[in-house]
């Protein structure tokens, strides 16, 4: 299928958009989808808050929470911020803010050497 | 002045209503909200950082995150901001389908969690200074309350966009057409959330 094609008029060349890149839109889940993704993400916090009090995983408490909270992060923008479904122009803004952050503030962690405390 | 036109039409002059008349195809606002989303990262990202560098740095025998944190207290705080996320997007479903009544329901569901969230935070952060915990007292009490306290700020400017678009609905300024304002404030209350989630593991849960 074609995407749509952009003109500017004052020029008058003919672009052609991607799908992915262009605005189709997309179809969204329904509400009922909504709803199980929130209730996934209750039982999420649920166990998150288990795994804290719950002495057996404390090895593995960290990356365990950070695991979930990861999940957890990636169903809202994914499902309820519709980045699964919209177009890729919008993810890559978002995720470039998120590693640039990341990145930064590795950086200086790790130059304030936090990781070996 | 651009105008978007669709291939398979073959002709340059028809005007496809799917796609805003940019020369992306893509809303600028929506474009703009993303950009905006994406540098509130490194925002929050330099206070959590911030939060991380400091909380292990304060004086032997002040207050720490163990003398103060209630997490029962605060998981509740997140189940509900969590929850107001599906009333947003419930909110934005109904707009999208022509519903305003329930789109009304929902927006002043997801600003009524939205506000017992702000109103939980007011009241853990009266029950820290109580207990000799504020701005001032050390690294760790510092960074908790900007970090929090900035999370804070962005909720109840979320709360107020949210009041605003209940206002509009009112007064049948929100019709499905201008849906595209819904879905703008979503995202900014959604990034709140995510946030939030954020800061609930690497601040409350993770010792």
């Amino acid at each position: 299928m074609s995407g749509p094609t952009t003109r500017d008029e004052a020029t008058g060349p003919v672009v052609e958009v991607p799908p992915e890149e262009g605005g189709t839109h997309h179809d969204h889940p329904g509400d009922w989808k909504y709803i199980k993704i929130a209730l996934i993400l209750a039982v999420i916090t649920a166990v998150e808050v288990a795994f804290s009090y719950w002495e057996a995983v404390e090895g593995i408490l960290a990356p365990s929470l950070i695991a979930m909270s990861i999940l957890k992060f990636v169903m809202v923008v994914g499902y309820f911020m519709h980045l699964k479904f919209d177009s890729r122009l919008f993810r890559r803004l978002f995720v470039a803010g998120i590693a640039l952050a990341i990145f930064c503030f590795t950086v200086m962690l790790t130059t304030f050497g936090v990781w070996s405390r | 002045m651009t105008t978007t036109v669709t291939a398979s039409s073959g002709s340059h002059a028809e005007v496809d209503p799917g796609h805003p008349p940019t020369s992306t195809g893509l809303s600028n606002e929506k474009v703009a909200m993303w950009a905006f989303l994406g540098s509130e990262c490194l925002l929050f990202g330099s206070l959590i950082s911030t939060y991380l560098l400091f909380k292990g740095q304060s004086q032997p025998g002040t207050i720490g995150p163990d003398d103060v944190f209630d997490i029962p207290y605060t998981s509740v705080s997140s189940f509900v901001l969590l929850m107001s996320s599906l009333t947003m997007v419930l909110s934005l479903a109904a707009i999208q389908r022509g519903d305003h009544r329930l789109t009304r329901v929902w927006i002043l569901t997801t600003a009524l969690l939205g506000a017992s969230f702000v109103a939980g935070q007011a009241y853990e952060f009266t029950v820290f200074v109580r207990e000799g915990m504020n701005l001032r007292v050390n690294l760790f009490s510092s960074s908790f309350f900007v970090l929090t306290g900035f999370h804070g700020a962005h909720v109840t400017i979320g709360v107020l966009m949210l009041l605003s678009l209940y206002s509009l609905s009112m007064r049948g300024k929100l019709p499905t057409s201008k849906a595209e304002t819904v879905e703008l404030v979503g995202l900014y209350w959604h990034f709140v959330d995510v946030v939030w989630i954020v800061i609930f593991t690497l601040i409350y849960l993770i010792p």
